[in-house]
């Protein structure tokens, strides 16, 4: 078995599957990758399924009970786990949903027939199961990618950036958001994204979660220098970021203990 | 020789979302011939609600991944036409470039990673890397390029950033538009050779045929992508407006995506029913391309949906080309293109043609711009009944003759033919149970 190359899966729960679609984006690398890695279970892109993968790669979000058992399959068979994405990584876009309300949810979309539908609190699949590494963002940025597969590849721990968004954005010499009146995580947020948003005139929605040990009072001073408070960008921060108590400092551990 | 089938395809590969293929025949008489839909359910609708405005295409987009721009597009007509902004020229082009972009991506990938393998006899494209290097490169090469448009113009293909209601956050520099479009002029050849290939592989696509009615976009002055009205190939033409006249839908128990209703029992949306509907609208390299591949209109054979995405990938190509000519000529500014938006109360409809077909979204916002109620209407949703009943009709005209596994093979073709996207279809249509 020295000879053949390391196992790669890739399995999709609940999501947009726009981070499979980010690997497939890796044009000018994937023939490499293909070269490298045995990719043994891909739905999205092809027919086989495979007893067991030195890697799995995790897509979307935990939000149904019944889910779970896949989840462990894919645990057993999977040598190291890593969430893809933000739904994977915090739930993402998908925690909304809990602040909404399950049963209103569920009436809402499937009126009389809610019933009939299996649903759960939207959460990170390490909810689920454990996760070894996170490849964060909505979607995932595909130099994170890169670096994870080449890491694993090569044996070492992939460089995973833990400090805030701002420093990509004065690094890129953007325009803080803040003077230009507009809400921004980037205080907050985890970067790596190479301030993906704010160098496109969108805001930060911390896709790509918080990071590890936030300032917060820092976040709360800026808020107060502009005139805001917690209510009034709460619901841009439960955009992506609804794992995360907001009552008290989020930190990483506390998205585990859920 | 009367004979039995069991087939059980469980959640399909090369399609994005969970689907199962579930026939079940006895004494070669069918007794089950269904898509199940699978998918969970995400509810966006009721997560849409209570968003503002600037909040609710960044949502609704990640409806789906893989059409993030037309979500985009669709979400964004909506807002504008509640507010009623103005677009300039100048983002009215853009926006159109990067449906054109969309299309040309999605229908590249379609067609070269999902269904050409089952042409070429293999399981997926990474065993055709090896055995046909040169395909597999070119699909890469024209992606990329579609990939990048969408890089240059608004930040990412996968849930773009810049693009948003009344126009754009970002001004896509000079420079980077000429870039692409050098980047085109060297993409010509590589479209010519996918009509080439696809036209080599035609004997591939099973003869099947059953009318149907085809619904998609129209417009007066060009093949309608970015917006337009609803045409109804047996039911004339509406205002974008009015879609539920022409999207009626009912409830069935196999699937938690609803199916829909018009003329007949089922209709079908996408690339050949807007091939059949408008290919008088094609440009001269669309019709080139329909032309080598002998697609006519009207087409009733639902796997050369496949060859209608080829043709449209040949005319959103050209079209990119024009946008890009334009956009080099008008000299991008900051001015031209701000969204300068002031909300108010009102109801909005987007429609626009996603690679899979037609897309709308109808918001409601009150006045301080915030969503009330949302309803979006999603292309594979609307060819969930036209798929079970092709299947319904081709499996006793193939059940005596083909072995099961050659039944399997050909349902499967026939599911992605249609180049669903599941984990969209379920993510907003409402369902009940009959």
């Amino acid at each position: 078995m020295a000879e053949s190359k390391p196992t790669i899966s890739f399995h999709d729960f609940t999501s947009c599957e726009g981070c499979q679609l980010q690997v497939l984006n890796c044009e000018d690398e994937l023939l490499d990758i293909l070269g490298a890695v045995d990719i043994v279970e891909f739905r999205e892109a092809i027919d086989d399924k495979a007893d067991s993968y030195d890697v799995a790669f995790i897509e979307g979000a935990f939000t149904r009970e019944s889910d779970r058992k896949r989840l462990e399959t894919i645990r057993s068979k999977a040598g190291i786990v890593v969430a893809l994405g933000a739904c994977a990584c915090t739930g993402g876009l998908n925690v909304l949903k809990n602040f909404r309300g399950l049963e209103k949810s569920m009436k809402t979309v499937y009126g009389d027939s809610a019933d009939w539908y299996e649903t759960s609190q939207a959460l990170p699949v390490e909810a689920a199961i454990k996760v070894d590494y996170k490849v964060h963002g909505c979607p995932i940025p595909r130099q994170e990618f890169l670096e994870v597969v080449t890491s694993l590849l090569a044996g070492r721990t992939p460089r995973i950036p833990d400090h805030p968004v701002c420093v990509e954005c004065k690094l890129r010499e953007n325009e803080c958001l803040y003077h230009k009146s507009q809400y921004c995580m980037g205080p907050l947020a985890r970067a790596g994204c190479d301030a993906w948003c704010p160098s496109y005139g969108g805001r930060c929605y911390a896709c790509r979660g918080l990071i590890s040990d936030p300032n917060n009072q820092a976040a709360f001073d800026v808020l107060e220098e502009f005139g805001l408070t917690i209510d009034d960008v709460l619901t841009e921060f439960r955009l992506f970021n609804g794992v995360y108590d907001v009552s008290q400092p989020p930190t990483e551990a506390r998205v585990e203990k859920q | 020789m009367a004979k039995s089938l069991d087939i059980n395809v469980h959640h399909l590969t090369r399609v994005e979302g969970h689907g199962n293929i579930v026939v079940r025949a006895s004494d070669g008489k069918v007794e089950k011939c269904v898509l199940e839909i699978v998918e969970t359910p995400r509810v966006f609708e009721s997560m849409i609600e209570g968003l503002r405005w600037r909040d609710t295409s960044l949502l609704t987009c990640r409806i789906c991944g893989i059409c993030s721009v037309a979500h985009t597009t669709a979400s964004i007509l909506a807002t504008d036409e509640a507010f009623g902004l103005e677009l300039s020229p100048e983002s009215l082009t853009l926006r159109k470039l990067l449906m054109y972009a969309e299309v040309l991506q999605s229908h590249v990938l379609h067609v070269y990673f999902l269904a050409a393998p089952d042409a070429f006899g293999a399981p997926s494209v990474i065993p055709l890397a090896s055995s046909h290097p040169e395909v597999v490169k070119r699909a890469l090469k024209l992606k990329k390029l579609a990939n990048y448009t969408c890089a240059v113009l608004c930040g990412r293909h996968v849930h773009p950033i810049s693009l948003v209601p009344g126009g754009f956050t970002y001004v896509p520099p000079k420079k980077g538009l000429v870039e692409l479009k050098q980047l085109y002029a060297d993409a010509r050849a590589d479209i010519e050779a996918t009509v080439e290939t696809i036209s080599g592989v035609l004997d591939k696509f099973p003869s099947f045929e059953r009318e149907r009615e085809d619904i998609s976009l129209v417009r007066d002055d060009e093949y309608a992508i970015y917006n337009g009205e609803l045409k109804s190939s047996k039911a004339g033409q509406i205002d974008h407006r009015d879609y539920l006249e022409f999207i009626k839908e009912k409830c069935v128990e196999h699937s938690t995506s609803k199916h829909v209703y018009n003329v007949e029992e089922s209709f079908a949306v996408g690339a050949l029913s807007r091939f059949n509907n408008n290919s008088a609208q094609l440009n001269e390299f669309g019709v080139a391309a329909a032309k080598a591949l002998g697609l006519e209109a009207p087409c009733h054979n639902p796997y050369l949906n496949n060859v209608a995405q080829v043709v449209e990938a040949a005319h959103a190509y050209q079209e990119a080309v024009n946008c890009l000519d334009e956009l080099i000529a008008a000299d991008l500014t900051e001015e031209k293109l701000a969204p300068n938006v002031v909300p108010k109360a009102g109801r909005g409809v987007g429609a626009t043609e996603a690679p899979r077909g037609l897309l709308i979204h109808d918001y409601t916002y009150d006045e301080n711009g915030v969503c009330t109620e949302a309803n979006c209407i999603i292309p594979t949703g609307m060819n969930l009944g036209n798929i079970d009943r092709d299947m319904q009709k081709y499996v006793p005209e193939v059940i005596e003759d083909r072995s099961q596994d050659q039944i399997e093979h050909d349902l499967e073709m026939l599911v992605r033919a249609y180049d669903p996207c599941i984990s969209c279809s379920v993510h907003l249509l409402k369902v009940d149970w009959v």
